[in-house]
């Protein structure tokens, strides 16, 4: 949830010059990036907020990762993987000249070390829960055994995971942050201070860290990928309001503004005509949507929350934030695989919903509240939602609160309603699973979990695991299309009401160049440090 | 003079006490819990829960209250839950610039007081008198984030004489200085006003008036001396209102100092830093308290110590 | 009393303050017939198609807000909630403060002792973070963010009333009283109470000053009063980061709770100096 800092709280950042020549391969030089926020840690196992989920990205490397600019995955530290028939046993070849910083080979007892060190309860690690598929987890991950028994180190350049059950996101996992390796013996000697001097594989390395101020990254010069990375030196300079980056950006001291374009200064910004080609518009992994807990009435009644679905006015919200978004009428944003084009959702219909609600036994409305968090612009989002409500008749009364009261509150099962802006949800990664099992599956439908409708359909959870069991590459579109039937299920069931997909504004420097895809790169964010390069 | 000092000091170690007790049970009576922020949304309830047994959380709080007391007394602030790095750390990291924020606050409310309290005290009873009474009246009333984002909008914004906010020079640190210094040199003014009007009045300015000295000379350096006393007790007890000002006005300006540091931990429950900041300020705040009692007898020779 | 009252009306300040005073509580009690919309009602025309607020216009006097709600109407509603809260949460503190003070100066001994470490205790606490760690436990409304501020307002007020009531209590006639034997609860109420009137009124005001203030601080800060409810903090609260671009949206309101707090702060002044003219400073 920490990753989960808005687009509307930041956009995010780079762009090209139009279309100006390509760099040549060779050319170095360096960019400066801003945050306002600190950077807390950098430990693979740990970090997992909106600034240092990319940094970590680009200090180390995991088994797979994605095609810059895509949601495609492919091989990294891994040469090549195999993939049991019935898809549970997953065996990964190490690519051999892999170095960690140190200047130590990589190998397959890195991989484990690591996995297992984050499943550990020691390590505290949020990512634990990403590794629930494989062997032994419980054990581990309820402190009864630090070896994880379903991690075989085969030979010191292959690892084999032996799963409890077919898990076809598993290489999406093997691509996430929690996963990354790390050398042990680093992590023994600097303890608990190894997420501030980290050691790893990754394309750059740390250079200098002053607390508060500055993050260095310099050219890690053994990466094992040839004419990478572009950039010898990035700066990250903390503690820089967004308002003022975007200044410094216009006045040539800034290449990439972190948090993005600040919501207040976006129209001004993209309306702009100096402005054209430093802005990169794409889509994100994000929807924003209202929560009705259908376990306690009057939610416990499907017509209430189709009633729901069709008061609120989409459009006038996403003008609210400036166009900044486009209407959702399902869980899954656009750009995710198993989005249904031809769905049409419920359409804004308030005398509709009104019939709805009268046919479910109140013609006159009622009263209940409506949880929002208490950073800008949820609680305006809120208040719009707020009258549509009230237009049919529901008076919704706003509990705007800290984000962490407002999880603890959805966690418990005591909100009936809740705006999930600033908290929910972002993929972890590219796939639709990811939408499902924490936040609309029986298993988040639990005390302190994140599914905050309470919505648990056994015949879907069911499906899906079907779905996830369809591990062979070659049935991508039938799983696809499984979990397609998933979400509009659910949408029939109507727990959610899916409100927008926020959308990505990158603005850079005109000297920071690269495909217009490594901007709005779905995983990098605010854009894939490794492949950018800058105008000499 | 000894005693007094070493039972004031005694005092204090027991308001510090009072003041994390307080803050340890305020921190547990938010109804959130901190476990499921570190513990993030793919957690499950076992994960939750060893979680909890790694931080001792699961302990009862008067255990949990004296293990932390038994680690500060070793100078031990704790571990932030969230940014996984020694809380002393983080407010060593943040503290200057909070002080620097105090310094500045401090050099204008004394510029602004002292001109306008002198000014006042000099003009009594005309149109300019009154004049300045009522101006330091509108800035003891101005909240600071208005006057944060109004200094902010004219002279960043509009005339880009300083930085839209941050941190860094000398240039970035006038705006939000200013910010905090006024509401307190209204204050100081008027208090500035009254104590020069009495000393003013007094014989040793007479005779001093007498012997020929000229009136700048006779007020900026005679009376000065004696009139100035109230305000350097004013300034220890102002800690306090800076510890709080430096909450918005750091927001305002994004100055990183301590201020943001305990809004945001605070947003996530993270209690070993809501507990160090707020110890650190009541640490500036008893000590401000101190420095003011210690100057009060020189100001009033009634009290005595 | 007459010679105050007198001193009181010749200070053609203090009486300003009234006035303004006097005109925004008939704003707050007046909104439903002066404001011209309903100050919750989002217009659709009360944004641009791109989603702005609009500046004063003809329509709209004071513009629009980013929900595209009439700022006028919602100031005049905002009114209320500073007042109500400017009211009770100052009337709360005081309240508490006196009842701590009086006792704790008449009775002394451990119960004296004992309330007075706790005060110099919430002395050390920052303010600010204080009110906000209540804020967080309670989630606000508006009864709760005006007994956030009195539990953190109260402590200056103890100290005077302290004070005053140990110098009090040693004078002859409370001694004289006490030797005839009343009960001490009835000897405070009666003898020693009066005499603390004058401070007291005179903290009642100046204290509505700092709670306007503390109360649109804390809306500022995102924790006050619960939205939509109008409060002037509130506003710029929701407004803040666009500042820059609708300065109208922070300027109007930020110059209400100007006015409001220099009002109070004003007739307080001008009543310590009618009441008691050897008190100065804060």
């Amino acid at each position: 949830m920490r990753r989960i800092r808005s687009m509307l709280l930041a956009a995010s950042a780079a762009a090209l010059l139009a279309a100006a020549s390509p760099a040549p391969a060779s050319a170095a030089g360096s960019m400066v990036v801003t945050y306002k926020d600190d950077v807390s840690t950098l430990d693979p196992a740990i970090g997992y907020d909106w600034q240092n989920w990319s940094m970590i990205k680009s200090l180390f490397d995991g088994l797979m990762d994605y095609k810059p600019g895509t949601t495609e995955l492919t091989p990294d530290l891994a040469e090549s993987y195999e993939i049991s028939p019935d898809g549970t046993q997953y065996t990964f070849k190490l690519r051999q000249g892999a170095k960690f910083h140190n200047g130590r080979e990589l190998t397959a007892e890195d991989v484990k070390y690591s996995i297992e060190r984050v499943v550990n309860p020691k390590t505290q690690s949020p990512g634990a829960g990403f590794f629930g598929s494989i062997k032994g987890w419980e054990e581990v991950s309820g402190g009864q055994s630090e070896t994880l028994s379903g991690i075989t180190v085969v030979d010191p350049r292959t690892v084999r995971f032996d799963l409890s059950r077919p898990d076809a996101t598993f290489l999406h996992v093997m691509a996430i942050n929690f996963s990354f390796p790390v050398p042990k013996e680093e992590v023994d000697r600097l303890g608990a201070d190894f997420g501030k001097s980290p050691v790893g594989n990754g394309a750059f390395k740390l250079a200098e860290w002053t607390l508060g101020q500055r993050v260095v990254f310099e050219r890690n010069p053994d990466y094992w990928k040839q004419g990478l990375p572009k950039l010898d030196r990035i700066e990250f300079q903390i503690g820089q309001e967004p308002t003022v980056a975007l200044l410094r950006l216009q006045r040539g001291e800034v290449d990439i503004l972190g948090d993005g374009i600040p919501p207040a200064r976006f129209l001004e910004v993209k309306n702009d005509p100096a402005n054209e080609g430093l802005i990169v518009e794409g889509g994100q992994l994000h929807t924003g949507y209202v929560t009705m807990n259908v376990k306690t009435p009057p939610f416990d009644n499907v017509k209430v929350r189709q009633a729901v679905n069709m008061a609120i006015n989409k459009d006038r919200i996403v003008k609210i934030i400036n166009n900044r978004a486009v209407p959702a009428n399902q869980p899954l944003p656009p750009s995710m695989p198993g989005y249904d084009k031809n769905y049409k959702g419920y359409a804004y219909d308030p005398e509709g919903a009104k019939k709805l609600l009268a046919e479910a036994g109140h013609p006159n409305g009622f009263e209940t509240e409506l949880y929002a968090n208490n950073t800008d612009p949820n609680p305006r989002i809120a208040q719009a939602i707020q009258q549509d409500l009230a237009a049919i008749g529901i008076k919704a009364n706003l509990k705007t609160l800290a984000q962490s009261a407002v999880i603890q509150a959805g966690g418990e099962g005591s909100a009936p309603m809740i705006w999930s802006g600033g908290m929910a949800w972002i993929a972890d990664f590219p796939d639709p699973s990811n939408f499902y099992g924490p936040i609309l599956g029986c298993g988040g439908a639990v005390q302190g979990g994140w599914n905050w409708a309470w919505y648990c359909n056994e015949e879907l959870d069911k499906m899906a695991a079907e779905a996830d069991a369809l591990t062979d590459p070659a049935k991508k579109a039938e799983r696809e299309e499984a979990w397609r039937k998933i979400f509009i299920r659910i949408m029939e069931d109507a727990p959610w009401a899916p409100v927008f997909n926020e959308q990505r504004f990158t603005m850079h420097a005109p000297r920071v160049q690269g495909d217009e895809a490594l901007f709005v790169d779905p995983v990098h964010i605010p854009v894939h440090y490794d492949d950018v390069s800058v105008a000499q | 003079m000894v005693r007094f000092l070493l039972s004031r000091l005694a005092q204090s170690v027991f308001i510090l006490i009072g003041v994390t007790m307080i803050t340890f049970a305020l921190a547990f009576l938010v109804p959130a819990d901190p476990v499921r922020m570190i513990a993030g949304r793919n957690a499950t309830p076992t994960v939750v829960e060893n979680i909890r047994h790694q931080l001792g959380l699961d302990r009862p709080i008067p255990v949990q209250y004296a293990s932390y007391l038994t680690r500060l007394a070793q100078g031990d602030l704790g571990r932030s839950y969230m940014q996984r790095t020694d809380v002393s750390t983080l407010i060593a990291s943040r503290l200057p610039a909070t002080l620097l924020l105090m310094a500045g606050a401090i050099f204008f409310e004394l510029l602004i007081g002292l001109s306008a309290g002198i000014w006042a005290a000099t003009r009594r009873g005309r149109f300019s008198d009154k004049a300045v009474m009522v101006a330091s009246f509108v800035g003891v009333s101005a909240p600071h984030f208005l006057l944060g984002l109004l200094l902010l909008y004219v002279f960043a914004n509009l005339l880009g004489l300083f930085p839209l906010g941050g941190y860094g020079t000398w240039r970035h640190l006038v705006l939000p200085a200013l910010t905090l210094g006024i509401a307190g040199g209204g204050w100081y003014g008027r208090v500035m006003r009254s104590s020069m009007v009495d000393v003013l009045r007094q014989d040793y300015i007479r005779t001093a008036r007498a012997k020929g000295l000229k009136e700048r000379k006779v007020v900026l350096v005679h009376a000065l001396r004696n009139a100035i006393l109230p305000i350097v007790a004013m300034i220890g007890l102002d800690i306090g209102i800076f510890m709080s000002g430096a909450v918005v006005v750091e927001s305002v300006y994004g100055w990183p100092g301590i201020g943001q540091l305990a809004w945001q931990a605070i947003q996530v429950i993270d209690i070993p830093i809501i507990m160090g900041v707020t110890l650190t300020a009541a640490v500036a705040i008893v000590i401000g308290n101190l420095v003011a009692d210690l100057v009060t007898p020189f100001i009033d020779p009634r009290v005595r110590l | 009393m007459s010679d105050a009252s007198r001193k009181f009306l010749r200070n053609r300040l203090a009486l300003a303050g009234t006035l303004v005073i006097l005109l925004i509580v008939a704003g707050g009690l007046g909104a439903p017939w002066l404001a011209p919309f309903d100050p919750h009602e989002q217009f659709f025309d009360g944004l641009t198609l791109e989603g702005a607020p609009l500046p004063p216009n003809e329509k709209f006097w004071m513009g629009t807000d980013l929900l595209g709600r009439d700022l006028f109407s919602r100031l005049l509603y905002g009114a209320r909630t500073s007042l109500i809260i400017g009211v009770v949460a100052n009337g709360a503190a005081v309240a508490i403060g006196t009842i701590l003070g009086l006792v704790a100066g008449y009775v002394r001994g451990w119960v004296g002792a004992a309330i007075m470490r706790f005060t110099d205790l919430m002395m050390a606490f920052p303010a600010l973070l204080l009110a906000i760690a209540l804020a967080a436990i309670f989630s606000p409304s508006l009864w709760i963010v005006a007994l956030v501020i009195a539990l953190v307002n109260w402590v200056q007020i103890a100290r005077v009333i302290y004070t005053q009531t140990t110098s009090l209590a040693t004078r002859e006639y409370v001694e004289a009283t006490r030797a005839l034997g009343a009960n001490w609860p009835r000897l405070l109420f009666v003898h020693v109470l009066p005499h603390l009137l004058p401070t007291i009124l005179v903290w009642s005001t100046l204290g509505i000053a700092t709670t306007v203030l503390l109360e649109a601080t804390l809306s500022f800060l995102g924790i006050g009063v619960r939205p939509p409810t109008p409060s002037w903090g509130g506003i710029i609260f929701e407004s803040q980061s666009y500042f820059l671009d609708a300065p109208w949206l922070v300027f109007f309101p930020g110059v209400a709770v100007l006015l409001m707090a220099l009002s109070f702060n004003l007739v307080g002044d001008a009543l310590r100096d009618a009441l008691d003219p050897t008190q100065r400073g804060r």
